[in-house]
């Protein structure tokens, strides 16, 4: 520290060193408040957090791996798999498409009322679920106001609502922030100078997006689309909403989940929740991954402006 | 966070004075999509409010069962927020300053709930916490079966919403405390130590006043989110009409009955609600600029 007194004298020869007593840093706590804490945090990620995924693996495990296998070979568990495997695969694509037009058009360009079109993305993640498959129920629904357009003669014109394609438009809906919340921080801190240059220099608008501005935002695209993943696969208030809930029809994992579960089907519920929670724990590792080469990248382009 | 937006580049008025192409076909991409995935969907949810009459649609929003739900899922939200402002704060606050075996693994499981389905999280929840299951059973054994019964149960009643909503909101509050905690220099801390301030008195005038946004803005976030919560309460709640029910469970129930003027009323009032906690979280980040000296979080 800069309160030792500074000698020129040789420092005497540490032979047989006297334990020390080391003082402790004006900056932290003492060593037992230190401990505690630790004790503390660590004890409630393991039993809160910890706990409850242990418990999907055990509950699935419990009678034995044929009856594990025997729930996801159940035609009605795999048509559930398939529906949201085609949900996801619709969803994701499309809503990583806004996601970068999005942060395009707000991270490059000043226009008035974005401010307004940025809290408009984000309002989907503070909607609740349910009321967001119940704004699809209402807009698509024989009560709604627009009943003379999607129905006749008591039924759909277009076969949207308790069909798969109304739980595709449901699940755009609470993951489409996703992307573009995740991008727009992310091309804001890199700025604009690289695309400029190759334009100057010739380049073509597509030339210069895919060749400068991808490669830029590659990382923080990936960080996007597995958090998408994640939620499209995952959701289950929006969708229950709108679903038909007919089994080997309109029912995805999480809502064959559900059914499994309210009919005592442990076993099978809980098979089906740790696929799940597979794609959880992978979806973790690679969101720790991407999130921190973005990081990098946000922090390389922030360094390299003056 | 959404605050980062704000900042736009100075030297540009307006979207055409700039050589970077594809203005009018990103935004107005942006435009379409978010009209019709959000806008439409949302002026049709309150449309279909204002074509009842107005005292039918305060009777049914102000009714016995609309009533109680709030009071359990903004109560059981609430409680859920304190709890995790708490531990948060402490997880939060030991991923930073400490190091110890296992930090990297603590700190990538406190996503966990984010990235867990709801509906796994639920049962899970429902299991671990029920009669039968590990924390259950402790819990079972603690109080006794009549105290059980009586309101202590941690599952199938309000207790379990609370620790279903403390599960899904945790990483709010340690995610957005992070961030604030790195950046926090050491030197004032050092300056208040050297002024002979005890480590606790450091710790409530210097470190709480500077997190203090960030600390709110968190618990503000796991509140919102919590209050709209479905899947992974459900399973864990009573959902005893007029004691158990949360808000969003009322509409589910009420979409399933087929009364979609009520379903419609109860959702408008959700929705009114998530705009508040829109404002309020982009009032508190605006605090957070002010607090720690940077624009953008």
């Amino acid at each position: 520290m800069a309160t030792s007194a500074t000698t020129l004298e040789p420092a005497p020869p540490q032979e047989a060193p006297r334990r020390r007593r080391i003082p402790r840093k004006a900056t932290t706590e003492p060593l037992w408040v230190r401990l505690l804490l630790i004790t503390i945090a660590v004890g409630f990620i393991a039993g809160f957090l910890l706990m409850p995924l242990f418990i999907i693996f055990k509950e699935s495990l419990l009678k034995g791996i044929r009856v594990y296998y025997d729930a996801l070979e159940n035609p009605h568990a795999v048509s559930a798999i398939k529906l949201t495997l085609l949900t996801a695969a619709i969803v994701v694509p499309l809503n990583t498409l806004f996601g970068v037009a999005a942060a395009w058009a707000i991270s490059r360009f000043s226009f008035p009322g974005k401010r307004a079109l940025v809290t408009l993305i984000d309002l989907p993640l503070w909607v609740s679920p349910i009321v967001a498959g119940l704004m699809f129920v209402i807009l698509f629904g024989r009560q709604g106001l627009l009943n003379s357009l999607f129905w006749s003669g008591g039924k759909q014109v277009f076969p949207i609502l308790f069909e798969p394609a109304g739980i595709v438009i449901a699940t755009l809906f609470v993951t489409f922030p996703f992307v573009a919340r995740i991008l727009i921080p992310l091309m804001q801190a890199q700025g604009s100078a690289e695309e400029e240059a190759a334009l100057t220099l010739g380049a073509r608008g597509w030339q210069t997006f895919v060749y400068i501005t991808l490669p830029k935002i590659k990382w923080g695209l990936f960080y996007g689309i597995i958090l998408c993943n994640a939620r499209a696969i995952g959701e289950f208030g929006a969708v229950s909403a709108v679903s038909g809930h007919i089994q080997g029809l309109t029912n995805t994992i999480p809502l064959h989940i559900e059914l499994m579960y309210n009919s005592s089907q442990m076993e099978a519920a809980f098979a089906l929740a740790s696929i799940l929670s597979m794609l959880a724990l992978l979806t973790l590792v690679l969101k720790s991954f991407f999130g921190w080469q973005a990081e990098r990248q946000a922090k390389e382009a922030l360094e390299s402006t003056p | 966070m959404s605050d980062a937006v704000s900042s736009s580049i100075p030297y540009r008025r307006f979207g055409n004075r700039t050589i970077l192409p594809g203005f009018h076909l990103s935004l107005g991409y942006t435009l379409i999509y978010v009209s019709l995935l959000v806008l439409i969907p949302m002026a049709f949810l309150v449309a279909k409010v204002f074509t009842e009459p107005f005292a039918a649609t305060w009777a049914k929003i102000t009714s016995d069962r609309a009533i109680a739900s709030y009071m359990l899922s903004f109560g059981a939200s609430g409680i859920a927020a304190l709890i995790n402002g708490v531990f948060g704060f402490i997880i939060a606050w030991v991923l930073v300053r400490y190091e110890f075996p296992g930090r990297r693994f603590a700190d990538a499981v406190v996503d966990l709930p984010f990235a867990l389905p709801t509906a796994v999280a639920g049962i899970s929840l429902a299991v671990l916490y029920g009669k039968n299951g590990t924390f259950g059973e402790w819990v079972h054994w603690a109080v006794g079966p009549e105290a059980w019964r009586a309101g202590w149960a941690t599952a199938n009643s309000n207790i379990g919403v609370t620790i279903a909503l403390t599960f899904i909101g945790l990483p709010f509050v340690v995610r957005t405390l992070q961030p604030v905690l790195e950046d926090l220099s050491t030197d004032i801390e050092e300056a208040a130590a050297c002024l002979g301030a005890t480590r606790w008195q450091t710790f409530w005038r210097i470190i709480v006043p500077a997190i203090l946004p960030a600390w709110l803005t968190g618990m503000t976030l796991a509140f919102g989110r919590a209050v709209g919560e479905f899947g992974s309460v459900i399973f864990i709640a009573s959902g005893v009409i007029g004691r158990g029910e949360i808000t969003p469970l009322v509409i589910y129930t009420t979409l399933e009955e087929g009364l979609y003027s009520q379903a419609a009323a109860l959702g408008a009032v959700m929705l009114v609600f998530s705009f508040l906690i829109l404002v309020v979280v982009s009032l508190l980040q605006a605090w957070n600029g002010r607090v720690t000296g940077s624009a953008s979080v």
